[in-house]
C-alpha cells in the first residue's frame, strides 16, 4: 500500500462559536483520485482552505507529501497546485505573462521555464492563444489555463475546487480526460470536489462526504452504495445527507458591482 | 536570482499599470486641471493679496495630491486581488507573505514617484522654475519616500475592509480631508487658528512643506523637521501594512 500523501488528523476549524469543521481525520494515498462532497455550509471549503494553507485550523494535523502545512508553509505550498472555485488569474497579463509569473513564484528553473510553459498550454489547447489577454479569455478557457498553471511548478497533488462549475459539457469532458490522463500517466494525486455527483462517481477512485462538519461516509462508489443500499451514488448521497436545501453562506457576491468600480476610477 | 519573487510581483504591477491608458489620463488629469483652474483662477487675486507666484506655490501641493491619489490607489489594489481572486494565486505560492507585500508596494511606489514626475514634468510647459535644480534631488528623494509611505498605508487599509464601500468610505473621510489640509493649496498663515491646528496635525502638511522648501524655497516649518516627520510617517505606514498584511485571510 502506497503512503498516504495527504493527511488530517483531528482537524478542528472554529469561526467563533460556529464549529465549521468538527474534528476530521482522513487519508488519501499518493496517485489516487479522490472526490471530497458534501452540501453548502458543510465544511469542504473551509477544509480546502486549511489544506491549502489559506486558513489555520483551530486544532489538528494537516500533512502534505509529508510537510505539516501550518508549520512547513513554503515546503507544503512547493508541494500542490490549485485551481481556485473562482478563477484567480490576471485579466491584464496574456496567458503566457499568467503562466511567467506563477513560473517564477515558485521557483521554476530559468532554464526550464520557456519549454514547461509551452508544453503546458499545448495541453490545453491555449498555445495559439498565449499572447492574447485573458480578460478576452472564455469560461472554459480561463479553466484550462488555471489547470495548466497549477501544474507548471510540477506539483505531487493537485486541489480542484468545483473545477466544472459554470463549464459546458465538451469543456468539462475535455477537463476530466485531463485529470485522468495525470493521475495515470505523471501518477499525480487528485483532491477535487464537486456538486456533480456523476462526475465524482465516473472519476473519483475514492469518495469522502462531509457534513456539519463531520465526514460520514467514506469509501468506494461501491462501498458506499452498499452501505447504503442504494443503486447510484446520488442515492447514497442523498440518503446520507437529507433532502433538506441548506443556506449557502457566501463571501463572493456580497457588496457592489466590482466590475463598475473598476471601470470608474 | 534571488528576489525574482519580489521582481515578478512588481513587474505585474507595472504591466497593470501601462495596459490601463485611462487610469494614467485619469491620474495625471486631476492634477493638471487643479493647476490651470486654481492656478490661473486664484493665482491673479493671490498676486493682488501680495503673495506672490500662486502656480509656484501651487505646484508642489499638486505633485503631494498626484502622489496621495494614485500611492493610495495602488495600495488598494490588494482589495481589488482580494475581489477578483488574484490574492489567493498570491497567497498559496510559496513565498512569505511580506515579499508579497513588498513587491506589490514597490510597484504602487514605483507608478506613484512616476505620476509625481509627470506633473512635476508638465508644471514646467505651464511656467515653473525650481528655485535649484541640484535641490530638486531632494525634491525626488521626498516624493520617492511619500510615495511608498502611501502605497503601504493604501496596502494596509485594503487588507482591513471587505468590500467597496469601505474603499469609497476612506477615499471620502480620510483621503480628501488629508488633502484639503495639508496646505497643498493655500499658506498656512493666513489661515485661521482652528484650520492650522488641524493642517499642523496632518503628517501631509510636513511633507508639502518639504517639497514646497527643496523647489521654491519657501517653507512654514523648516527642512529639518518636516524630514523627521516624513521618516516617522513612513515607519508608521510600513509598520501598519506589514502588521495588517500579515493578519490576512483570503
Amino acid at each position: 500500500m502506497p503512503e498516504a500523501i495527504i493527511s488530517a488528523k483531528n482537524v478542528v476549524k472554529k469561526f467563533g462559536d460556529l464549529e465549521a469543521v468538527a474534528g476530521i481525520n482522513f487519508e488519501v494515498k499518493a496517485g489516487e483520485i479522490f472526490a471530497f462532497l458534501g452540501p453548502n455550509g458543510a465544511g469542504k471549503s473551509t477544509t480546502i482552505k486549511m489544506l491549502t494553507t489559506m486558513l489555520q485550523p483551530t486544532s489538528g494535523e494537516l500533512y502534505l507529501a509529508g510537510h505539516d502545512v501550518t508549520k512547513q508553509r513554503e515546503e507544503a505550498r512547493q508541494s500542490f497546485g490549485i485551481v481556485f472555485q473562482d478563477p484567480a488569474l490576471e485579466e491584464e497579463l496574456t496567458a503566457y505573462e499568467n503562466m511567467r509569473f506563477h513560473a517564477v513564484l515558485y521557483k521554476v528553473l530559468k532554464t526550464q521555464q520557456a519549454k514547461r510553459i509551452e508544453e503546458l498550454l499545448k495541453l490545453v489547447d491555449l498555445w495559439e492563444r498565449r499572447d492574447s489577454l485573458v480578460r478576452t479569455y472564455s469560461g472554459g478557457m480561463r479553466r484550462r489555463l488555471e489547470i495548466a498553471r497549477g501544474l507548471l511548478h510540477h506539483p505531487k497533488i493537485l486541489f480542484l475546487d468545483e473545477p466544472t462549475l459554470g463549464l459546458d459539457v465538451q469543456t468539462r469532458n475535455i477537463l476530466w480526460n485531463y485529470v485522468e490522463k495525470l493521475s495515470k500517466h505523471e501518477g499525480m494525486t487528485i483532491f477535487f470536489t464537486t456538486h456533480y455527483l456523476d462526475e465524482a462517481e465516473e472519476v473519483a477512485q475514492r469518495i469522502a462526504i462531509i457534513d456539519h462538519g463531520s465526514i460520514i461516509a467514506e469509501g468506494s462508489v461501491k462501498q458506499l452504495t452498499k452501505q447504503t443500499g442504494t443503486k447510484s451514488l446520488e442515492q447514497a448521497y442523498l440518503k446520507l445527507t437529507g433532502e433538506a436545501v441548506r443556506d449557502d453562506v457566501s463571501e463572493d457576491n456580497n457588496g457592489l458591482n466590482v466590475r463598475s468600480v473598476m471601470r470608474n476610477r | 536570482m534571488k528576489n525574482s519573487d519580489i521582481y515578478i510581483l512588481w513587474w505585474r504591477q507595472m504591466k497593470r499599470y501601462l495596459r490601463t491608458r485611462s487610469r494614467i489620463i485619469g491620474a495625471i488629469g486631476q492634477p493638471i486641471l487643479f493647476l490651470l483652474a486654481l492656478g490661473y483662477g486664484i493665482g491673479s487675486v493671490y498676486k493682488k493679496a501680495g503673495q506672490g507666484n500662486y502656480i509656484h506655490f501651487l505646484v508642489p501641493g499638486v505633485i503631494t495630491q498626484t502622489i496621495l491619489f494614485s500611492g493610495v490607489f495602488w495600495g488598494i489594489q490588494i482589495l481589488f486581488d482580494k475581489r477578483f481572486g488574484f490574492l489567493k494565486e498570491m497567497l498559496v505560492a510559496p513565498v512569505s507573505r511580506l515579499r508579497i507585500l513588498v513587491g506589490n508596494a514597490l510597484g504602487g511606489t514605483t507608478i506613484a514617484l512616476m505620476q509625481g514626475i509627470f506633473v512635476f514634468l508638465i508644471s514646467l510647459i505651464f511656467g515653473f522654475r525650481p528655485y535649484s535644480w541640484p535641490l530638486l534631488t531632494v525634491s525626488f528623494g521626498i516624493m520617492a519616500a511619500m510615495s511608498l509611505a502611501l502605497t503601504s498605508f493604501g496596502a494596509g487599509i485594503a487588507s482591513m475592509v471587505e468590500d467597496f464601500q469601505g474603499f469609497q468610505a476612506i477615499n471620502n473621510f480620510l483621503i480628501f480631508p488629508l488633502f484639503f489640509l495639508s496646505s497643498a493649496l493655500y499658506p498656512l498663515t493666513s489661515a485661521p487658528t482652528v484650520l492650522r491646528i488641524l493642517t499642523e496635525i496632518n503628517p501631509l502638511t510636513y511633507i508639502v512643506d518639504g517639497l514646497r522648501y527643496t523647489m521654491i524655497h519657501q517653507s512654514h516649518f523648516g527642512l529639518g523637521k518636516d524630514l523627521i516627520v516624513l521618516a516617522a510617517t513612513l515607519v508608521v505606514c510600513v509598520g501598519f501594512a506589514v502588521n495588517r498584511f500579515e493578519h490576512l485571510e483570503a
